[in-house]
């Protein structure tokens, strides 16, 4: 907390040794912020872009885990998909929008597909790794206790995976935000990155950095309060970390 | 009459056809409330003799039958407890001994009915709520066995359940599985190569020799019970199967290490005497 004030001070003085206009202060900053969350603009985008993420991410998070599974445990799967998979990954997010927006049109749908194809993949080879890395011992114990089938799955195999989805599903979160504002600046359609692209047209650059101040917030909110929380307490239960 | 468990011409290779024997062929009858330890060297196939019984892997050839019926896969009537306790991490201790009962669709009133006999048998109803992770390594094979008791199985599989314990841990293990045994009269079979255990625990003693992995001698121990780890019988007879097992043994050895290793025999551990002080 004091090293943030501090960084805080030293935006203060920078900014006043330079350009107001381009580089302007805290203070100019914070009124920004203020003035656009009375006119309702930045409470709208913000509902909006969470809006969007929530629908991709939850897509994203039971195919990614249902994917990973497959990929583990079947071995035609991992065969024909495997190095697809893979593949895929090497594509940085944005670059489906071209093909999105021509398959979707300019619509919800190409903006999710990008949103989805961004956290996708990420969730997915978590999963797979998590799944895969499960000590054998635990799946033979468990059928020598007559656990077979989906019971198998649901009782054993995807909790004893848990601690390493819930790390993917950490990761895939952070992925599925920065697809979602990379798409919403080059795609205008409502979303935080509109309003950052509307920033820069109007040449308003305490709304830019306003915006940005805003998305690390988000960032941190949901990676610490959210994510952090639920990983911290699954592996403290599975006796990962010593409390 | 026919026994409990029956092997007849079990054979187990790794590899396909015409590849060596892990076990050749193995006849072996265990008759009901027997409480039997498979010892050998490491190598000699008495935790795939167990696993085979236990329905975990399948024979190369030849039958494994418990009461008359061929073995294919596990089943509630033989439940196996391994060197590692297995526990699931993200249970509870109750929760975990209650989880063959679910699989077996026992209603919930009387689960938790045989939950609490079995876990205050094994003298750990008072953890548990603890989580596995939180028991020391002695507790958590307790966990293990009230797990593998409390669906009352026939037959209780153990695969060297006590190996990665302390000595005093271990000896008091033994008391506890030995006072269960007297109240339940479960057939045991138990895998070790702790000569100790085995002649502290077995009526029955069978030792396995190595390559290919075979049945090299049937003991029947007649000690009275219970059975003290310092008994003058019980360490009599565990001399008496280490001296039987002793062959096997240097066999596995002579082959892990090369041949410049040669058995000590019966003479004196030379060296140590004769530098007695000479450095002074």
């Amino acid at each position: 907390m004091g090293f943030l004030a501090l960084l805080v001070a030293i935006w203060a003085v920078a900014s006043r040794s330079g350009d107001s206009f381009l580089f302007p202060g805290p203070a100019d900053v914070a009124l920004a912020l203020r003035d656009n969350v009375r006119s309702g603009l930045l409470p709208r985008a913000v509902g909006k872009s969470l809006a969007r993420l929530a629908v991709g991410y939850s897509v994203s998070l039971v195919v990614g885990v249902a994917l990973g599974v497959a990929l583990a445990r079947v071995r035609w799967v991992k065969d024909t998909l495997g190095a697809v998979v893979l593949g895929l990954q090497a594509i940085p997010s944005v670059c489906w929008l071209p093909l999105a927006l021509l398959w979707f049109g300019l619509g919800e749908m190409a903006i999710q597909v990008v949103v989805v194809l961004g956290s996708l993949l990420s969730i997915t080879l978590a999963t797979e790794s998590a799944v895969n890395t499960i000590p054998p011992l635990l799946v033979r114990a468990a059928r020598t206790m007559g656990a077979t089938g989906p019971r198998l799955w649901m009782r054993v195999i995807l909790p004893a995976a848990l601690p390493g989805i819930v790390s993917g599903a950490r990761l895939g979160w952070t992925f599925a935000w920065r697809s979602l504002l990379a798409g919403e600046l080059l795609f205008i359609s409502g979303g935080l990155g509109q309003v950052l692209e509307l920033g820069r047209e109007l040449h308003d650059m305490a709304l830019v950095l306003g915006v940005m101040v805003v998305i690390v917030a988000l960032g941190l909110a949901s990676d610490h309060l959210l994510f952090g929380r639920l990983e911290r307490r699954v592996r403290r239960s599975w006796g990962l970390d010593r409390a | 009459m026919e026994p409990l468990i029956a092997l007849r011409g079990v054979t187990k290779s790794w590899g396909g056809a015409g590849s060596p024997l892990a076990l050749a062929p193995v006849d072996l009858e265990i008759g009901e409330g027997q409480f039997v330890c498979l010892c050998g060297p490491s190598g000699c196939g008495k935790t795939t003799l167990l696993n085979l019984i236990a329905g975990l892997e399948s024979p190369t050839s030849g039958a494994v039958t418990v009461r008359g019926a061929a073995v294919r896969g596990p089943g509630p009537e033989r439940t196996v407890m391994f060197q590692e306790s297995a526990l699931f991490p993200w249970l509870t201790v109750q929760r975990n001994v209650e989880f063959p009962l679910e699989m077996a669709g026992v209603p919930a009133a009387e689960r938790a009915v045989r939950v609490e006999r079995y876990l205050k048998m094994v003298h750990l109803w008072r953890s548990r709520d603890a989580h596995p992770h939180e028991l020391s390594g002695g507790m958590r094979q307790r966990a293990a066995m009230a797990r593998a008791l409390v669906g009352e199985p026939s037959i209780l599989l153990m695969d060297e359940p006590f190996a990665a314990l302390d000595a005093q841990t271990r000896d008091v293990l033994h008391g506890e599985l030995e006072r269960i045994w007297l109240e339940t009269r479960k057939t045991v079979v138990f895998v070790t190569h702790n000569v100790r255990e085995a002649a502290r625990l077995g009526d029955r003693v069978v030792m396995m020799g190595t390559r290919p992995g075979r049945i090299t001698r049937d003991l029947a121990v007649k000690l009275s019970r219970p059975r003290e780890a310092n008994d003058q019988d019980v360490t009599t007879l565990a001399a008496v199967i280490e001296r039987e097992l002793k062959i096997e043994i240097e066999k596995v050895i002579r082959e892990e290490l090369d041949d410049a290793w040669t058995p000590a025999g019966g003479g004196l551990p030379g060296a140590a005497g004769r530098d007695l002080g000479g450095g002074i």
